[in-house]
């Protein structure tokens, strides 16, 4: 028998860790339910049309339509799947079929660096490079969708490496040995049989890469132009629904700041039905 | 016409290698762009002195201790609770519905994105609890924004711990608690140091959660109810407002190099701790 003291220690241990493995679901459930209070209200007081489909955003005034950074937001997370997409998957391939053991190492931690480097970097490397880049060779002011595109391509790689090249490693050896050994090329093999298998983890990985992507804000600001109509072109200025909290959030008050939490509230749906999508292509790999 | 797949193999390899090849130029490019530009108005004299002029001339001391203070004070708040959280779903509990929970809470505020943050710390801990913009604000918000690493990494170095370990200490007489502490943690060290690192690189370099509920004054932080500034967001101030493009660049490689060496030395653990266990 232990002596009762030590009983009674351990019992109170596993109560404070069980208080602390609950600490994440009340944060969650705070985060969710402070962005909630602030930002339905002011879809009963406007109404729930006339913040997601009308059209013009000026809060002081008592418009408070988003649909045009709804729209701005899908675009942008578009394009930068669009960009980053085939470049992560491509970079994700090399480095689990193609790379030798020595590549692979210096190789994998370089592209995990990437998401390492700040988000404002990102922004201001963007306008100082990108921007003009856009506005010397294609005209406009070169804060566009495109620009934004482009940055947030680059900067959802890490993502979509990361999670695709697991998902390919995941794809048993004797996979890739019974191709080879019918006689079909490396690529042959990759194509037909291993990126097949991988599917679902690659789909994951575009999936988080979005939501990455629509979440981002102090890079898209920098780029964006911040205009607040749906863009008509590649070239043209836009607003997403994350830039307009922060470039806003300082100085609003009321109604205005209610506004930028209904923004946060679509926002954060977006995000959760993206989460899920993620979720259910991950778990029926798993299953599999 | 059939395109000879010994052809069509040996071109997907070159151009396979040409999309990693440029991915890394990427990264190789933006760190020479931020030394190249930086290092001239860059010195220790720079990271010693204060800013004047809005941070015209001068240097950035307020804006290196008010980060080191938030980064701190992040991981003070956050190790805890993320390695408590770790030990408890590891060692303390059976795989169940309670267990999904909490991971499906994990994973959630993993998906989070930095914005949210910033607008929940500010009306949760910035006006609701009357703290203001300050240290204790920014820090706060920045635990529940790193918890998820913590708790990730923490998880998967204390599974790589051997069974057999735990199960000697047992033996001896040890209670759950201290095969823990005695046993289990000093061998997962490694691995839980590195998410701790990655979670202050994150921290360093995050502006959207830190900009609202810390605010941005560029006075040195004396209390934890003092605004402050840290690098990252007088970066984005100088930046945006145009206040200066060379002490951007100086500041913006301050910033960089010292993610990039906390990230490097995080992989080497990380290298150390897989070399291991293989």
């Amino acid at each position: 028998m232990r002596p009762v003291k030590a009983v009674i220690k351990e019992r109170i241990i596993k109560q404070i860790l069980t208080a602390f493995a609950f600490s994440s679901l009340l944060f969650l459930f705070l985060i969710f339910a402070f962005i909630l209070i602030e930002g339905l209200p002011l879809f009963y007081k406007v109404g729930v049309q006339n913040i997601i489909f009308g059209m013009k955003w000026a809060p002081t005034r008592g418009f408070f339509g988003i649909f045009p950074m709804i729209v701005s937001s899908f675009l942008v997370t578009f394009g930068a799947l669009v960009i980053g997409g085939p470049l992560g998957l491509g970079c994700a391939v090399y480095l689990a079929e193609y790379a030798g053991r020595r590549q692979r190492t210096v190789l994998k931690p370089a592209l995990e660096l990437l998401a390492g480097i700040p988000s404002v970097v990102y922004g201001f490397l963007g306008v100082l490079y990108i921007v003009p880049f856009i506005r010397i060779f294609f005209g406009g002011s070169g804060f566009s969708l495109l620009a934004t595109s482009i940055v947030l391509g680059i900067m959802i790689l890490p993502t979509v490496i990361s999670i695709s090249y697991d998902a390919l490693m995941s794809v048993p050896r004797s996979y890739r040995e019974g191709a080879l050994a019918m006689g079909s090329t490396k690529w042959q093999a990759t194509w037909r049989v291993v990126i097949p298998a991988a599917k679902s983890g690659i789909l994951a990985s575009c999936i988080l890469g979005m939501g990455r992507a629509v979440g981002e804000t102090m890079a898209v600001i920098m780029v964006a132009g911040n205009a607040l109509k749906i863009p008509g072109g590649l070239l043209d200025p836009l607003r997403t629904l994350t830039s307009n909290i922060a470039l806003e959030l300082a100085y609003a008050n009321g109604d205005h700041r209610m506004g930028l939490f209904s923004t946060g509230v679509v926002l954060l749906s977006i995000i959760m039905v993206l989460n899920y999508f993620a979720n259910v292509v991950i778990k029926r790999n798993m299953s599999k | 016409m059939r395109i000879n797949p010994r052809l069509t193999d040996s071109f997907v390899r070159y151009f396979l290698n040409a999309q990693a090849m440029f991915t890394v130029g990427i990264l190789i490019i933006i760190i020479f762009i931020i030394f190249i530009k930086g290092i001239g108005s860059c010195s220790l004299s720079f990271m010693l002195t204060y800013p004047e002029d809005m941070g015209r001339h001068g240097g950035i001391f307020p804006a290196v201790i008010g980060t080191l203070f938030l980064v701190v004070l992040s991981i003070l708040f956050a190790t805890p609770l993320g390695l408590g959280t770790a030990i408890y779903l590891t060692e303390y509990t059976k795989e169940s519905r309670l267990t999904t929970i909490i991971r499906f809470g994990v994973e959630s505020l993993a998906g989070i994105p930095s914005i949210i943050y910033g607008l929940f710390g500010f009306i949760f801990f910035v006006i609701k609890l009357r703290m203001g913009w300050s240290l204790l604000a920014g820090s706060l918000t920045l635990t529940i924004m790193i918890l998820p690493t913590i708790i990730r990494t923490s998880e998967e170095a204390i599974k790589a711990v051997p069974r057999n370990l735990r199960m000697v200490s047992y033996s001896l007489g040890a209670t759950k608690w201290e095969t823990t502490v005695k046993v289990v943690l000093p061998s997962a060290a490694p691995g839980i140091l590195t998410g701790i690192m990655l979670s202050i690189g994150r921290a360093v370099g995050e502006t959207a959660a830190v900009i609202f509920t810390m605010g941005s004054s560029l006075r040195l932080p004396t209390s934890l109810m003092e605004s402050g500034r840290t690098m990252a967001v007088h970066f984005y101030i100088l930046a945006r407002e145009g206040i200066s493009m060379e002490k951007a660049y100086a500041t913006a490689l301050v910033l960089v190099a010292s993610i990039l060496a906390i990230n490097i030395f995080a992989y080497y653990m990380m290298n150390k701790v897989t070399s291991k266990y293989s």
